[in-house]
């Protein structure tokens, strides 16, 4: 799947002069990445890591022709940063910003509706089209290009649950981490669409985790939508009930949030749930294994 | 982050939320003034009741017995010395409860109805949420699910805020009417100020009372704070109760990791919160159970690395620990190194199983060949739990 980022992305980093920010940009620029510039305001006419910075989105824009932004500015500033990429038509933002404000999120997701921008995170490790385009935080030597479309809300959870892919011989088209945060700039009903229309895409990996009804939506659009098989491992089965949201919360979603809840959404949708985090891989490749033909759904047959 | 009962009342007065007179009290002899200051406060001649109510980050203290009535300065102290120092359980608390540190001595009054108010944010619509009912006093998910009709919702734009000609249509809602429909469109107008300006993630009242002389009050008070947003609201930050956290909780913050105490054997550090928790769903799986959820973070680096484990190592309760690190970017080695540090100079008994994959994993493997603590390096997570399991049983 790659709609998203391709060996053609040409992309500029915010924040590029920070330590996060320069540390990724090297390592995106090994990976086969295009990054072709950097913004931190004050900071135009200097180079890091070869890449040249610009004080402004725009100005980088104008100068460089890029269409994607990797966001590594601070959370009190990202909002600002945002809005700026926004303003600049970039088509694609992906924030690896922890920290961001909630409502700043709700005042960004209110400006972008009805624009064609999609942003991916906060929070998030990025997003990565193996062997053509990194942009984000994940290792590279992970990945390898395959049938599978990965969407997680986890970090480190992905790269292990992309490892386990790859060693069971099964490749990425593209690997999302759409963020841990709240309120996300896309959920995985937003993406999964992606997934289905993508001819490269097989198979789809859900990775999880309670809070929120991001996994109840999908299962919602995978029961009306998808034909193709997915997978899903949600984590927090274990997690203290008392650490969800207020009540409140859970009426205005109409979710409790719970694992449990989650995995009963996705199976009744058609979801195959894997049971254990170790078991990713096998799970995944053992299905795949056997017939794809038996394996195809039929929207809303279930 | 949760605040108390009595800080979100607070806050909800500088707002010009109504609520009732108190005061909050942190010893007994400190309970008995109280009662004789607030007595006066309420202009109270003759015979004066007022509520203790045990302060903690949780509700149900009512039916608890965290909720005392008091009729003399005397009994005010008595109320106090009976909750000040215990831990209350309630059902939304864990078995072990929350320590009681404070009491909000608050008056009493007679009331009419109960209704409900709160503000919230719909994280997947990504729209803040304002929410009324008729249906005060009771636990709002029980109306949720038997009487949704009761309770109204309505949407706030971000950038707009709450409309007065909204505010004036959940007023109505409430069934209200007259000068009761116009203090509580201020009420609704006022919370939304309220939640917008301290970034909130929750404000909730319930019940607001009308009184039987005809005010509108807020009995109970709830706030809850965006953790992303407190960065933008240092005085609300120093409103934190640690003593409500577990204490290793709030000993992991301060090092920058993340930290919840469970009820098992099994100590984890792991790298990431998606990554922690499905470390704590596989020792389940093998029958075993986790002391903790501990993220170091995706960054992580030695120091921290060192300070969680000594965070697990000083748990009382920890038999055996499992280490599960995918490094990304964090390297493999720093870990091992921060797993040496940590335990330099201890006599480490705990079993420790360490499953470490992904940058310079030989290079960790190597650093902790010769150690001479009691660690055993696993082939993959399935293993590594299935190990530590074992080991946490013999203890």
């Amino acid at each position: 799947m790659s709609i998203l980022v391709n060996k053609d992305t040409r992309a500029l980093v915010q924040g590029i002069t920070g330590e996060a920010g320069s540390f990724h940009t090297q390592k995106m620029l090994e990976y086969g990445t295009k990054i072709v510039a950097g913004v931190t305001p004050g900071r135009g006419g200097t180079r890091v890591h070869g890449v040249p910075v610009f004080d402004s989105v725009r100005k980088a824009v104008e100068a460089t022709g890029a269409t994607a932004s990797c966001v590594f500015v601070p959370a009190p500033f990202a909002f600002d940063a945002i809005l700026e990429a926004v303003e600049a038509g970039l088509s694609l933002l992906v924030v690896i910003t922890e920290g961001i404000p909630t409502l700043d999120m709700v005042r960004i997701r209110r400006k972008i509706q009805g624009t064609p921008v999609r942003i991916i995170g906060p929070n998030c490790p990025g997003v990565t089209t193996p062997d053509e385009c990194k942009l984000g935080i994940m290792p590279g030597y992970i990945h390898r290009r395959g049938p599978i479309g990965v969407l997680s809300r986890s970090g480190t959870l992905t790269y292990d649950a992309v490892w386990q892919l790859t060693q069971a011989g099964l490749g990425q088209s593209t690997c999302i981490g759409i963020g841990g945060d709240a309120v996300l700039g896309s959920s995985f009903v937003d993406l999964l669409p992606l997934f289905q229309e993508d001819p490269e895409t097989e198979a789809g990996v859900l990775i999880g985790e309670i809070g929120g009804t991001e996994e109840e939506e999908a299962a919602r659009f995978i029961r009306a939508h998808m034909t193709k098989p997915v997978f899903a491992f949600v984590a927090g089965r274990l997690a203290p009930k008392e650490k969800r949201m207020g009540h409140a919360g859970a009426i205005v979603s109409g979710g409790r949030g719970t694992a449990l809840e989650k995995i009963e959404a996705l199976k009744a949708a058609g979801v195959t749930i894997i049971e254990s985090p170790a078991a990713i891989g096998k799970t995944v490749a053992a299905a795949l294994g056997r017939s794809a033909s038996v394996l195809r759904r039929n929207p809303s047959s279930v | 982050m949760k605040l108390h009962e009595y800080q979100a009342k607070r806050i909800f007065a500088t707002f010009g939320i109504p609520v009732p007179r108190g005061i909050v009290a942190a010893s007994p002899k400190h309970a008995k003034l109280a009662y004789t200051k607030l007595k006066t406060l309420c202009r109270a001649r003759t015979r004066f009741s007022c509520n203790v109510k045990a302060q903690i980050h949780a509700g149900g203290r009512g039916k608890a017995g965290g909720v005392l009535v008091a009729s003399s300065a005397k009994e005010a102290q008595t109320c106090a010395t009976r909750l000040l120092g215990t831990r209350l359980v309630t059902h939304q608390t864990s078995p072990s409860g929350l320590p009681v540190h404070r009491v909000l001595l608050d008056e009493r009054v007679a009331v009419t109805q109960e209704l409900y108010m709160a503000i919230t944010v719909d994280r997947f619509c990504a729209v803040p949420v304002v929410l009324a009912s008729q249906r005060g006093g009771v636990d709002i998910e029980t109306v949720a699910q038997e009487a949704p009709r009761a309770i109204v919702q309505d949407t706030i734009d971000p950038f707009v805020g709450l409309m007065p000609f909204q505010a004036r249509r959940l007023a109505e809602a409430l069934g209200l009417s007259g000068d009761l429909a116009t203090t509580s469109s201020e009420l609704f107008l006022a919370m939304w100020r309220c939640f917008l300006s301290s970034d909130a993630q929750l404000v909730e009242i319930n019940p607001l009372v009308e009184t039987s002389d005809g005010r509108l009050l807020a009995l109970d008070a709830k706030v809850v704070l965006d953790d992303n947003g407190l960065v933008r609201h240092p005085e609300l930050a120093r409103l934190r109760d640690k003593s409500q956290e577990h204490p290793l909780e709030f000993r992991a913050s301060r090092i920058g990791v993340s930290y919840v105490g469970l009820d098992g054997t099994i100590g984890c550090l792991v790298n990431g919160a998606g990554l922690a928790m499905a470390t704590n769903d596989i020792i389940k799986l093998y029958d075993g159970q986790p002391a903790n959820f501990l993220d170091v973070g995706g960054g992580a680096n030695i120091e921290q690395v060192t300070g969680a484990f000594k965070i697990l190592l000083a748990d009382q309760r920890v038999s055996a620990i499992l280490v599960n690190i995918f490094g990304g970017i964090m390297r493999c080695d720093w870990i091992a190194q921060g797993l040496l540090n940590a335990t330099k100079g201890l006599s480490v008994t705990a079993p420790i199983v360490v499953r470490l994959a992904g940058t310079n994993v030989q290079e960790a493997r190597q650093l902790l060949a010769n150690t001479t603590l009691p660690m055993t390096m696993a082939n993959d997570l399935a293993d590594a739990a299935q190990q530590v399991v074992k080991f946490a049983k013999r203890t």
